[in-house]
């Protein structure tokens, strides 16, 4: 089983819409408080989980067709994005203690996909 | 690891609920490794569908339908941990979902192990433990 170039690009695509819609979840998560209406007129956490949901499709579709060992790795990018969108939206400091954190699972994650071969 | 008072969003850091937003993220990976299982078993059937036949199947198919609803709680349970925890920590340890999944291909379906699924899975244990350490404080 090979793992057809238009199923790495969807899996691409979706990490990335899904490490966008991270941004719009902590920021409307930050905007619940006590009252229901805090929730459920929260159109930050609906623009996340709809992000969310857009990428898990694009998921499915990659994923139909390749090998879980090659579209793994491909979504653990979207760490790295996490990272920049995090100091940019939210002035988290990209911190040394990070950067080693998300190298070793971005080392950790290849090394499962070479593994799965 | 002193998070800037100029974004409106960053609340006051809290110890331990930093520390209790790190936990909640580590025990929801569990969740995700048995959601991206079932979605897996049900993206399987299909391979030639649309985008439109994709999302129906998500519906109707009960591995998809399951698995998307463990991917619901896991989400609820990430905005919460989200409130009192950095996204640039707090994102990255999803990764120890892949550790799980690994566990559980060889443990209940008796996948080979091999020198290099062995690396990964320790070397991704450590990278989830400095950013939970990091992170926690």
């Amino acid at each position: 089983m090979t793992t057809p170039v238009s199923s790495m690009v969807l899996v691409l695509v979706g990490s990335v819409i899904g490490s966008v819609g991270a941004i719009f979840l902590k920021s409307g998560a930050h905007a619940v408080n006590r009252h229901w209406t805090s929730i459920a007129f929260n159109w930050r956490l609906a623009v996340g989980i709809g992000a969310y949901l857009a990428s898990s499709v694009l998921f499915v579709k990659g994923m139909s067709n390749g090998e879980l060992s090659v579209l793994f790795p491909l979504v653990s990018l979207s760490y790295v994005c996490t990272l920049a969108w995090s100091r940019l939206f939210f002035n988290e400091a990209i911190t040394k203690v990070k950067l080693a954190g998300v190298g070793l699972i971005l080392v950790g994650i290849t090394f499962l996909s070479l593994g799965s071969h | 690891m002193t998070p800037a008072t100029t974004a409106p969003e960053v609340h006051v850091p809290d110890p331990a609920k930093r520390k209790l937003a790190v936990f909640i993220v580590l025990a929801c990976t569990l969740l995700v490794a048995i959601a991206q299982y079932l979605i897996k078993l049900g993206a399987n059937r299909l391979s030639h569908a649309g985008l439109l036949a994709t999302t129906i199947g998500i519906l109707t198919i009960p591995q998809l339908f399951a698995g998307y609803c463990l991917y619901a709680v896991f989400t609820a349970l990430f905005v919460f941990a989200l409130r009192h925890g950095e996204l640039s920590v707090l994102y990255p340890l999803i990764a120890l979902s892949y550790v799980w999944v690994t566990i559980t291909a060889v443990v209940a379906f008796h996948e080979a192990l091999n020198p290099y699924k062995i690396v990964g899975v320790l070397v991704i244990v450590c990278g989830v433990a400095v950013l939970g350490w990091g992170g926690g404080k």
